[in-house]
């Protein structure tokens, strides 16, 4: 039964190749080619295409790693001065790379739910495996993001059978891999000096764990920093000069904010007193909002401060009881926030919520429905990233199919 | 997994399911793209609705200045003509220039060729799929509700089946679904609305003549099982007429003048063709490594002894459904019959395969073990004797 829902996803993701492909495709493609012809100094400072890299080291070693296997697919591809090269071969090596990598997301599936009795197993590997989210995402849109969850689902396991140290120290090799994570990081550090650092010896668990997470941060980092790019990269990392929300509006708090402007604004015109200049650059709607025409703005750190704000309830009972059964749901929880009030969230990010949620949802009936009501509501809202008339039915099929499944 | 399907809304599941894979398997290429001048069966699909859109019927299957019958002539029975006018009324109003008369060969542009798949899409779900369903509800009374679904999902899920409509493209599972019908109709009892399906179904596509051996042996042994003489006289007598009226309607513009008539009749058996088509897994292909039969016979005697072997291999399964009519019967002598048309018959096509192949499927749960093991290879093995032909079509990926 298992294995039968992971050939099958498979054969369906093969299906899916020649399918629309987003700009993010080019990206990774052109991540390859700096990563293998370019020499590390360069990775982070190349601008020959306009996709320059903007994940952190280990993601970029895992593009150098696709492309020594890539050379014998198609060279052409790893040239940074062939932009938009899209060769058959190229296609089929990159979104089976996408495959491939999920083996990370499927074996983490495998191993967080080894332990279930089996009609529920088999329904939390669908969860996990078949989530129609991640195949919109990765296998049309084009993404890895079934490598970084599945990690995350390793990690969450781990931590969750109490396994800390191995837990925090795959959660940093995520990190290093995507930065988006960090905002799991609270909830990771205050379980971890709760529950990974008490006992007798609990300094050096404390010593431990530090050395292992700062060498997982120095492999990944080390090299950038003693070729003093160190500001560099980090620039590249986090682009505040973005805007508050992404092309499309997120389904966050942000969105309701920057609709109260519109209205705002609207209404202010209808009673004959339009709002100040920066309306008019306002009205495009789908360009990064940055300036608001009537409410204040909103800076990077002020959204900071509000998923801080919204996640300190779920930190200070982590501190007073840290439990690792309920690990999963504060792990969701602070995606959550981050994803309601974070600052340029994309919409994307709701997976983080509802693939760590799918590993609690087959444990009880209400936890079932909450992750329906959510899944239902997320993978919603990712169907507008995919646009094109072919792609319609699909994507409908693939969010009905697996929509009420649970 | 299949108990998954007992409740109704699995049903549902199920359904959607095979759409999504059609629908994805309809994202690859297909029979004919982009290689000029004469494409493949996309283009004669697209061409037939061309041709019936802007030429009167009388014209159809006339060579003519506007219809070049040597340029994929229709060569389907009327029922497919109607059916490539209708969507192409369907069509005409999203992509004009797809089917303006002689101007529009080989058009074919990303959303033409996505209109025509959702048409392919739309026939399987209006026809093939109900059929399936009745034929299922109807063969499996009351057995279990796992084995119903295991035996809709086989058929519903016919990899043979989804790569040559989906992928290569074609409307077999019209054709198919409505000889389902008919033998749903007809295993329920209601040999009259089975009669009339199955003649539509040969109306659409002349290779639903495999099965008319098992229908005319199952209908002719059931009337002929009634208790009194007139009974079966008067059976026979409708169902004869009920053939008569079907193939009537279906050809009613066509019989105004005998002419006419005769140009689609000529369309339809292509005699002038050969033994087989490229490759196919069948007796005179597969042993003409040993014996090259088109060069030591003529084709007249070619075309006798492929009538002989097959009559030869049909007439034992016909027989006994003759004299033991059944509803499991029918569909084994379906499967026989045409399974020796496709073996022995002349000028047999690789996706003739599939015609064996939906009444197997059908059989499912009956427990004969050598069945067992064909239902369980003869998919597999089906679709990789269209190996060749999708390999033409850079279809190369199969799913299980």
């Amino acid at each position: 039964m298992r294995w039968r829902i992971v050939v099958f996803v498979t054969a369906l993701k093969v299906l899916l190749f020649p399918a629309y492909r987003s700009t993010d495709f080019e990206v990774h493609r052109n991540w390859l080619a700096i990563t293998s012809s370019l020499p590390l100094r360069q990775w982070y400072t190349n601008t020959t295409s306009q996709w320059t890299l903007d994940y952190p080291p280990l993601f970029a070693w895992f593009e150098w790693a696709l492309a020594q296997a890539a050379w014998l697919v198609d060279p052409a591809m790893l040239d940074v001065a062939n932009l938009g090269y899209a060769s058959d071969s190229t296609i089929l090596f990159q979104r089976g790379s996408v495959i491939v990598s999920d083996a990370a997301l499927i074996s983490g599936a495998w191993f967080a739910t080894r332990r279930e009795p089996e009609p529920r197993r088999s329904l939390a590997v669908f969860l996990l495996v078949a989530n129609s989210g991640l195949l919109l995402v990765d296998h049309v849109h084009f993404q890895y993001n079934g490598l970084l969850l599945g990690i995350l689902v390793w990690s969450l396991a781990l931590v969750r059978e109490g396994r800390s140290l191995a837990g925090g120290v795959l959660f940093a090799v995520l990190l290093n891999m995507k930065h988006l994570f960090a905002c799991l990081a609270p909830v990771y550090f205050v379980h971890l000096l709760r529950h990974h650092c008490r006992g007798p010896h609990a300094m050096r668990r404390f010593a431990v764990l530090g050395a292992c997470v700062a060498g997982v941060f120095a492999v990944s980092f080390g090299p950038f920093v003693l070729a003093g790019q160190l500001r560099q990269v980090l620039g590249r990392l986090f682009p505040f000069q973005r805007g508050l929300c992404h092309a499309y509006w997120a389904a966050n708090v942000w969105a309701l904010y920057a609709a109260a402007d519109k209205a705002l604004a609207a209404g202010l015109q209808l009673l004959g007193r339009p709002a100040a200049a920066p309306a008019a650059n306002l009205t495009g709607g789908l360009v990064g909002v940055s300036s608001f025409a009537v409410l204040p703005d909103v800076s990077p750190a002020a959204a900071l401060a509000l998923v801080l704000a919204a996640l300190a309830p779920c930190l200070v009972r982590l501190w007073r009881a840290p439990d690792p059964a309920g690990f999963v749901h504060a792990v969701a929880y602070a995606a959550m926030c981050s994803f309601m009030a974070g600052y340029h969230v994309h919409e994307k990010a709701a997976l983080m919520v509802t693939v760590p949620l799918a590993l609690d949802a087959i444990r009880s009936r209400p936890a079932a429905r909450d992750w329906l009501f959510l899944s239902a509501t997320a993978h919603y809202a990712l169907l507008p990233l995919l646009f094109t008339l072919a792609e319609y039915p699909i994507k409908v099929l693939i969010y009905g199919i697996y929509t009420p499944k649970a | 997994m299949f108990k998954v399907f007992q409740r109704p809304i699995c049903l549902l599941y199920l359904l959607a399911t095979a759409t999504l894979l059609r629908l994805c398997i309809g994202l690859h290429s297909y029979s004919g793209a982009h290689t000029p001048p004469r494409y493949g069966d996309y283009e004669a699909q697209r061409h037939w609705m061309e041709v019936t859109l802007n030429l009167p019927v009388k014209h159809w299957y006339a060579n003519s200045t506007d219809n070049n019958l040597d340029y994929w002539g229709l060569d389907y029975p009327p029922l497919s003509a109607y059916q490539s006018w209708l969507y192409g009324k369907l069509l005409q109003p999203f992509e004009p220039r797809a089917f303006e008369l002689r101007r529009s060969r080989g058009y074919e542009t990303p959303r033409s060729k996505l209109l025509l798949r959702w048409c392919v899409v739309a026939s399987d779900l209006l026809v093939f799929f109900p059929a399936v369903l009745a034929s299922v509800a109807v063969l499996t009374r009351g057995r279990a509700p796992a084995c119903k679904s295991a035996l809709l999902a086989a058929a519903l899920l016919q990899p043979a089946a989804l790569l040559i409509d989906h992928g290569h493209f074609q409307y077999n599972n019209l054709c198919l679904g409505l000889a389902a019908g008919a033998a749903a109709a007809v295993a329920g009892g209601r040999h009259l609305l089975g009669s009339c399906l199955f003649c539509l179904a040969l109306n659409h596509k002349q290779m639903a003549l495999y099965y008319a051996p098992a229908f005319f042996a199952h209908l002719l042994g059931c009337a002929l099982r009634l208790p009194s003489l007139p009974a079966k006289v008067t059976r026979i007598c409708e169902l004869g007429a009920t053939v008569v009226a079907t193939f009537a309607a279906c050809w009613a513009p066509f019989l105004v003048q005998p002419a006419r008539g005769a140009d689609v009749l000529r369309r339809l058996a292509p005699l002038g063709r050969g033994l087989y088509e490229d490759y196919v897994a069948n007796f005179w292909c597969s042993t003409s490594a040993l014996v090259k039969w088109r060069q030591l016979f003529s084709q007249q005697v070619l075309v006798h002894a492929c009538a002989g072997c097959t009559l030869a291999a049909l007439l034992p399964a016909a027989v006994a459904e003759a004299r033991r009519p059944s509803a499991q019967g029918l569909l084994r002598c379906m499967a026989a019959s045409s399974f020796a048309f496709f073996l022995f018959s002349y000028q047999v096509h690789e996706k003739s395969i599939m015609l064996p192949l939906l009444p197997l499927t059908l059989l499912g749960a009956s427990g004969d073990a050598g069945e067992a093991m064909l239902r369980r290879w003869l998919p597999a093995m089906a679709a990789f004797s269209m190996f060749p032909l999708l390999k033409k079509d850079r279809l190369r990926r199969l799913c299980g």
